[in-house]
């Protein structure tokens, strides 16, 4: 027991020695918390929009001025033919225009039919649809006001955002970030801070030692928990200090869970570090083989009911994924276990299944 | 000049003597761009619903009828009141839960406009905002239809809207999001290997004890990042190509720009990206700082590049600075070519930025190189 607590000493300075590394991993939560919360948003908005209007008048003044007032759009450009549109929006200068015919306003007082064109850019096929829906309804609202004789049936939609009725940005991110962090800090640096004794053969001077390879790694990782917790509570601090993420449910089983989730990211981490021969094949299976699935079939950024199907059956396999769920839970939604045992079960199960997987490659002895 | 070759040829030996990487460092671009091309997604495609009919009349059931036609929403419960829903949402049962309060069709007949509640669970932002658009589409066309047939509507000045708004969608109309995507994760992907593979070479020199046996040479420190910029300049080309390639003939991504302006700006960006990764190792110690570092520069520069979520959404501030970022610019320019068509009028000063901010890194890489140990 002496020669472990000795063990984890050793390794404890190690990565205190290390200011620089230790620095990035502390600096690393806020910034990212930072980041998401101001920067990564996906709502639409400030869209540079071109009107080509051949002849103006009151009517097509009023549009124009609406489109304006809108913080939804800046009016980029009027023109008076569509010449210039192919290359504007080849340039990236405009993604909508609206076309309107010539004589708006008498032709609206005489009744007549009005055929108003709205080009949207649509190489991103999700911005586009938003920006025609936006765009679409500034000018329906327009006639509507201006054609006031008109009765049209309405059914009116009262949409209310359950758990997050703003839809701020930070609220959603914020859990997928802890469990990100969480995956990058525990499974990241467990691989490659094994892998390095392997590298500059200090491994071997470990294993004939008297401490057993189980007691090796366990005194490796310990360190890397309390980091880990560390990075959990600054994701929260700042998330709740800057942009009042709420966390609905309770503190303690959050906590509770983020360990378990630790240790899961562990026990990923040792398993790599068995399997890679040098630092440079550790890192790269850490970055692709759970950064990008950690990103993106998580359900952190991309839902995972928009997934095709082999691919959501592949997002079972990633811890991230429950591990989402349940910090989402938690956090916006207020849930407790009653709700998220069958979620804590799977990652349970999964953790269990990678310590053994981990520990059995320890088993065998350099080669 | 024959120092360079010589040098630039031990590291391509070294490089293909390690099996495990160099099928890390060519598949791993392909698996992951033929899954995340597939991944990368807002499509919402059968939310599961929930709905409240309180009205229980034609127009209710025609409404719920015409959610389910389009096949974009699925009504998996039926309820009769609200006091399940709750525990539906929490539970993630359903997405969305749909109120027709009690006389709707009479209101609608009566009044002109008939209200009805929609909740989301909000959890998912992307994913809310888009279910709220496709019902408010297709309310808006059943309210439509509606006026055109409902029998008994006071006031027959009901008449179909003249209000004739044709919408194009250019560039992307089959609405195929990975035409989106692919390009963008092509940079992705190769900004992730190359800055990771060169920001970790010299600190494994380093930290093996080869360093120093190359310092000790004759050969200068120009020469010296020369021989280890070249190689992995060369792999990371490749590794493009084949993204190309996968992304025209597995994704059948546009081609509409030139092709050469693609290389041209990869052939520069590339440059920014692996004197970023040497700068990296010079600053660093160990290949573990090394590429901590890599990673924490990598995140934020995918994240504030607009690959994800676009940079016009980002506050000004932000957006400012995303302007020093060569990924967004280098994601631009391969949207711009390949989807719209740009051409060197547009994409030439994004393509003249990234030259400078080549220059100037390799410039401060080779200042910083240091021969001598402290």
């Amino acid at each position: 027991m002496r020669a472990f607590l000795g063990f984890v000493r050793k390794e404890t300075l190690h990565l205190l020695r290390d200011r620089q590394t230790l620095a990035i991993l502390l600096l690393f939560p806020v910034v990212q918390v930072l980041i998401f919360g101001f920067a990564v948003r996906t709502d639409v908005r400030d869209i540079a929009i071109a009107v080509v209007d051949p002849t103006p008048d009151v009517a097509t003044q009023e549009l124009r001025e609406r489109i304006a007032a809108s913080d939804r759009f800046h009016l980029a450009s009027v023109a008076s033919s569509t010449r210039d549109l192919d290359r504007q929006f080849r340039e990236g200068s405009i993604r909508q225009a609206l076309v309107l015919p010539t004589d708006v306003e008498r032709r609206l007082g005489r009744g007549d039919s009005l055929q108003v064109q709205l080009i949207t850019d649509g190489s991103d096929p999700n911005t586009g649809g938003i920006m025609q829906g936006y765009a679409g309804a500034v000018v329906d609202r327009w006639y509507r006001d201006a054609v006031p004789v008109r009765r049209a049936l309405r059914i009116d939609t009262q949409a209310r955002m359950r758990y997050n009725p703003t839809l701020e940005s930070a609220h959603l991110f914020v859990p997928g970030l802890v469990a990100f962090v969480l995956t990058i800090v525990s499974a990241l640096m467990t691989a490659i801070s094994i892998t390095r004794e392997k590298e500059t053969g200090t491994m071997e001077m470990l294993l004939v030692s008297p401490i057993r390879p189980v007691a090796i790694v366990a005194g490796k990782v310990i360190p890397y928990i309390v980091l880990g917790f560390v990075s959990v509570v600054l994701v929260l601090v700042a998330s709740r200090t800057v942009f009042g993420v709420p966390l609905r449910g309770s503190l303690l089983l959050l906590l509770a869970e983020s360990g378990l989730y630790i240790v899961t990211a562990l026990a990923l981490g040792i398993v790599i570090s068995t399997k890679a021969p040098n630092q440079r094949t550790a890192m790269i299976a850490a970055l692709a083989g759970l950064m990008m699935p950690t990103l993106l079939l998580s359900g952190f950024i991309f839902p995972i009911d928009s997934l095709p199907a082999p691919l959501q059956w592949l997002s079972h396999l990633v811890p991230a994924r429950w591990f989402l769920t349940i910090v989402r839970g938690i956090m916006i939604k207020g849930a407790g276990l009653a709700t998220l045992w069958q979620e804590t079960l799977v990652l349970v199960a999964m953790t269990l299944f990678l310590l053994v997987k981990g520990s059995r490659g320890l088993a065998i002895r350099l080669g | 000049m024959r120092t360079v070759v010589f040098l630039v040829r031990k590291e391509f030996l070294q490089i293909f003597r390690d099996r495990t990487t160099v099928f890390q460092i060519f598949m791993i671009p392909v698996i992951q761009l033929l899954v995340l091309a597939n991944a990368a997604t807002f499509d919402v495609k059968r939310v599961k619903m929930l709905v409240v009919d309180e009205d229980r009349s034609t127009v209710s059931t025609g409404l719920v009828q015409r959610l389910q036609a389009g096949g974009q929403f699925d009504v998996v419960r039926y309820e009769a009141s609200d006091a399940d829903v709750d525990h539906a949402l929490l539970d993630r049962e359903v997405t969305a839960v749909l109120h027709i309060p009690r006389r709707f069709e009479e209101r609608l007949v009566r009044e002109g406009h008939g209200p009805v509640q929609l909740v989301l669970n909000a959890e998912e932002g992307a994913t809310a905002g888009i279910v709220q658009s496709y019902a408010n589409a297709i309310l808006a066309s059943y309210a439509a239809e509606l006026s055109r047939t409902l029998p008994g509507l006071r006031g027959t000045s009901a008449r179909v809207s003249p209000l004739d708004l044709r919408t194009q969608r250019w560039y992307n109309p089959t609405r195929n999001y990975k035409y989106w995507m692919v390009p963008a994760l092509m940079v992705s992907l190769t900004t992730i290997i190359g800055l990771l593979l060169t920001a970790q070479n010299i600190t494994r020199e380093n930290e093996l004890g080869t360093l120093e046996q190359l310092n000790v040479t004759p050969m200068t420190k120009i020469q010296f990042i020369a021989a280890k910029l070249i190689p992995f300049w060369i792999l990371s080309m490749l590794i493009f190509t084949i993204g190309l390639a996968i992304g025209k003939l597995v994704f059948g991504i546009p081609m509409r720009g030139n092709l050469l302006l693609v290389y041209l700006a990869a052939g520069v960006y590339l440059i920014v990206v692996l004197g970023m990764g040497l700068g990296i190792s010079t600053i660093t110690r160990t290949q573990q700082q090394a590429m901590f570092v890599a990673f924490f520069v990598i995140l934020i520069f995918l994240l504030m590049s607009g690959l994800f979520t676009p940079v016009d959404s980002m506050p000004d501030w932000a957006q400012t600075v995303a302007e020093a970022n060569p990924v967004k610019h280098f994601v631009a320019i391969m949207r711009a070519v390949l989807m719209r068509g740009a051409g060197l009028e547009t994409v030439g000063r994004p393509i003249a930025g990234l030259t400078v901010a080549g220059v100037a890194v390799l410039a401060l890489a080779v200042l910083r190189y240091r021969k001598s140990v402290a």
